[in-house]
């Protein structure tokens, strides 16, 4: 038998996190292999976020997560710039209902500034209703954070990865880990699909699953409990009733539900929390839509009125600390990055930078010459110009003018591209993260037949 | 890129490829469609059953598309497929994308011909696993008789309208068995145009007075939960694959952008009796309008805008919307068109369109208008859920055209209704 292959690095889990720390040494001159369980980067907890680029107003002040959020906010916020990753700068509005909740807010604002963040203001219920007119009767008050903004979670995780891969990073879909051994320099990973991988280093952002990577390592220092999260997205047709993201006042439980519209153009409501045992409990519940249409009832009445769109059930991966754990074993050549919350989509590049931070006392990271240029997404979001309304685009490829899936205006160029990307799709959910196609309003009544033909068969 | 037509057609389905067949002697008509071919919906319903009223012949969906197609072409009508209205530039103005470009066309008058859509699992908030194999009717034809692609081997067809029916012939045809319909409706009568000859035909059970309440599997389905709704009894159901069908919403989208006034109760755009809209110089017909009923009805409501259309082209004042308001009481959950002259010309085919949620075998339909009772028409057909009901204008020729809005409502379902004087 051929011995496996080797890397100097191999970076477990190819969600937001993963493929922040693989494009980062991607850029060294180490060799760095991003493995994936599932057959697609960025298809368990970085999927199904809220989408929301955080400001880290309301971390704990003095945190690792605080720091890392407010970092990875400039980071991400300038990245999404160079590689067209939609951000949507809409902000929030914290919105207090009860007396609890108002008397909260100078508190709120305070912890802000504890965090570093100095924009918030404390408005009265009239300027809550100038600024979101459809809210529901009884605001009582709020408190502004204008940096809040709305981004495009899977972009932001096939930007990455893709980045990674044409810095030379090999990436592995579909390898679940099964087993580790560690044989002097080298670290044995044994993965259920047979195939084998040796690396000297292995940093384990395996999300939900980190924990239990962690005890393959015979450590017993966390759980993750899995918290579902349920959401309902709206009709594009509602997306003029909200215009910003709409927050509760945060709570003991989590931060509640909000009311935000989509980079994709629709309003979405949730999510609900819910710890679980299950990590593969991905679906949606009846006490769940339940729950979201009566707090949907409170907080705008006539966004109910709107049809629903889809529904998604989310995992986040909580855990039983209220920081990241993030820790290198240099004895081990093992780096542990785990407990990132919902806020790792903001904080990911900024958990890599950290990382590179620990492991440059042990490895070379200096940055290798002729970088190539980040990748240029397509465009997913709804507030900037898509192929299907580019005349240049279509005149240029009359495949941009041939739309394929109505709701969303996917066309067959983007179809195309997206099947040639570095990291193509495997499955129609992949090409719905690549492309929006038959995410909309119908849900493939009208192309779902023909979107899934040209996954088949590819784009002639 | 402009361009300017007289008449702009939006949507060639049976009532935009009607619409366009009957103006084409007489203006420039110009037919968009997104899809790849002229025809709408009847291209993928692949049994016989189309064109009975406009067309008095028994055809096949796609035989009737093809038909429909070439009466539009013959008559003049320019048509033009895989070119979709995205959005409005301003009155009367589309921002129309294919693979020709990205051009703006603007008309003098616009017919809106969208049709209406099934509304998918998400939209019915029917909770559980989100695995393949779960479809609309739509989608199911669509993969059948369009690409010729497997579905599964045991079926569970939600919902109990006429399109249901249509979702069990498809998955008959595809080697589908369906194994259970089931319908929250509790009476089998429901729908008994096809209830009878459709069980001993198809073998197909069914379940009255049952929702589906969770979805199992994770790559595919496995297995749906069904709830008795009177006891509440739950039990599993195995299968591959889920249609639901049914429960249509019309596509309404660019009425919406167009800023229509959109009747509550179909949620398409209100329209009068000559099926002019609340703008000057839009005008609807088809499915958009009435969630859905027949082919051939929506192609009789094409012919039946062409008399409002010319009228705009020749310069006519059309005043808006005008005449008394329409109204339907439970059980009726909506009527089109909602606004007549009482003395004036009827809708298409003389008849309202409504939708019953409750079952009458014979009903007898009265038009009350502040207080009074101004009509009744006895009709000899049932109101059934499931399906469009059929109500003679003449119900509401006694109505005051200076008088309030006029209210139509099932005889024997008024005692408990309020507001009867």
């Amino acid at each position: 038998m051929n011995p496996p292959p080797t890397y100097d690095v191999a970076v477990i889990g190819g969600g937001i996190v993963g493929a922040a720390i693989a494009r980062l040494l991607g850029g060294t001159s180490l060799s760095t292999v991003l493995i994936e369980g599932r057959d697609d980067v960025g298809d368990g907890t970085s999927k199904a976020n809220t989408a929301i680029l955080h400001t880290g107003f309301d971390a704990t002040p003095g945190t690792l997560e605080s720091e890392l959020v407010a970092r990875g906010y400039r980071l991400l916020g300038d990245y999404a710039a160079a590689t067209g990753i939609p951000v949507e700068r809409t902000g929030a509005l914290l919105v207090a209902w009860d007396d609890e909740q108002l008397a909260a807010l100078p508190g709120l604002r305070a912890k802000a500034e504890k965090n570093g963040y100095r924009e918030c203001e404390l408005v009265g219920a009239d300027e809550v209703y100038r600024r979101v007119p459809d809210l529901g009767e009884g605001a009582l008050g709020g408190l502004t954070v204008p940096g809040e903004s709305i981004i495009c979670t899977w972009t932001t995780n096939l930007a990455l990865a893709t980045d990674a891969v044409t810095r030379g990073v090999t990436l592995l879909r579909g390898h679940r880990l099964s087993a580790v051994r560690e044989t002097g320099s080298l670290t044995l990973l044994s993965f259920e699909n047979g195939a084998e991988v040796g690396a000297r280093w292995v940093v384990n952002a395996a999300g939900l699953g980190a924990d239990t990577i962690d005890k393959l390592y015979g450590y017993d220092r966390f759980t993750v409990t899995p918290r579902r999260g349920e959401l309902l997205v709206f009709d594009k047709l509602a997306r003029p009733m909200v215009p910003l993201i709409v927050l509760p006042v945060p709570s003991k439980v989590g931060k509640g539900v909000l009311v935000s519209p989509t980079i994709y153009g629709n309003v979405m409501l949730g999510p609900t929390a819910e710890d679980l045992r299950d990590r593969t409990a991905t679906g949606t519940s009846a006490e769940g839509f339940a729950f979201l249409r009566s707090k949907g009832e409170a907080l705008m009445p006539a966004l109910l009125q709107e049809e629903v769109t889809a529904s998604y059930a989310g995992l986040r991966a909580a855990i039983d600390r209220n920081d990241y754990l993030i820790d290198l074993d240099v004895h081990r050549r093992y780096l542990l990055v785990g407990g990132i919350r919902s806020t790792g989509l903001t904080a990911g590049m900024a958990i890599a930078e950290h990382v590179a931070e620990l492991l440059k006392e042990v490895l070379d990271l200096s940055a290798r010459p002729d970088l190539p240029p980040p990748p240029r997404m397509p465009n997913l979001g709804e507030a900037f110009t898509r192929p299907y309304q580019d005349a240049a685009a279509i005149e240029a490829d009359p495949a941009y003018g041939q739309i394929v899936c109505f709701c969303e205006r996917v066309t067959r160029g983007e179809i195309r591209d997206a099947l040639a990307s570095p990291i193509p799709p495997v499955d129609v959910d992949g090409l719905r993260r690549r492309t929006r196609a038959m995410n909309g309003r119908c849900q493939g009544f009208y192309c779902g037949a023909e979107v899934c033909a040209l996954l088949e068969n590819g784009v002639a | 890129m402009n361009e300017h037509v007289q008449v702009l057609v939006i949507g060639g389905g049976p009532a935009g490829l009607s619409a366009a067949a009957a103006l084409a002697p007489h203006a420039e008509v110009l037919v968009l469609d997104r899809e790849r071919a002229m025809g709408g919906i009847p291209r993928h319903s692949d049994h016989p059953g189309y064109g009975m009223r406009d067309l008095h012949r028994f055809l096949s969906g796609p035989a009737y598309a093809r038909r429909l197609t070439g009466l539009a072409a013959t008559a003049g009508a320019r048509l033009e497929t895989e070119a979709m209205v995205t959005g409005w530039a301003g009155d009367r103005a589309a921002e129309v994308t294919s693979p020709r470009g990205r051009r703006t066309i603007t008309a003098d008058a616009v017919v809106l011909a969208t049709g209406a859509r099934e509304r998918p699992r998400p939209a019915r908030l029917i909770p559980g696993d989100r695995p393949d194999g779960v479809y609309t009717t739509g989608q199911l034809q669509n993969l059948v008789h369009l690409h010729h692609k497997p579905v599964g081997k045991r079926a569970v067809v939600i919902g109990s309208e006429l399109v249901s029916w249509s979702a069990v012939l498809t998955l008959r045809e595809a080697g589908c068995r369906t194994v259970l319909m089931t319908s929250s409706y509790d009476r089998p009568e429901a729908y008994a145009a096809f209830h009878g000859p459709g069980r001993v035909a198809l073998r197909v059970p069914v379940r009255t007075g049952t929702r589906v309440v969770a979805i199992h599997g994770k790559g595919r389905v496995t297995g749906v939960d069904i709830e008795d709704m009177a006891t509440g009894r739950r039990r599993r159901v195995a299968c591959d694959t889920v249609i639901t069908t049914g429960d249509w919403i019309p596509d309404h989208e660019l009425a919406r952008l167009a800023g229509l006034t959109i009747d509550p109760g179909t949620l398409g755009p209100r329209v009068d009796a000559a099926l002019r809209t609340s703008h000057p110089g839009v005008f609807a017909a088809g499915n958009l309008l009435h969630p859905v009923d027949t082919a051939d009805v929506a192609a009789l409501d094409g012919r039946h805008v062409t008399r409002a259309v010319l009228d705009h082209l020749a310069g006519s004042t059309d005043a808006r919307l005008p005449g008394v308001t329409v109204v339907a009481d439970a059980p009726l959950s909506w009527v089109a068109p909602q606004v007549v002259a009482p003395g004036g010309a009827g809708p298409s085919r003389g008849r309202f369109l409504a939708w019953s949620s409750a079952y009458q075998r014979l009903p007898t339909v009265i038009a009350v208008q502040d207080g009074r009772m101004v009509g009744s028409v006895r009709v000899a057909w049932p109101a059934a859920p499931g399906r469009v009901f059929r109500i003679p204008f003449t119900v509401v020729r006694g109505a005051d055209p200076a008088g309030g809005p006029v209210h139509l409502r099932l005889a024997g379902a008024e005692k408990s209704s309020p507001g009867l004087r």
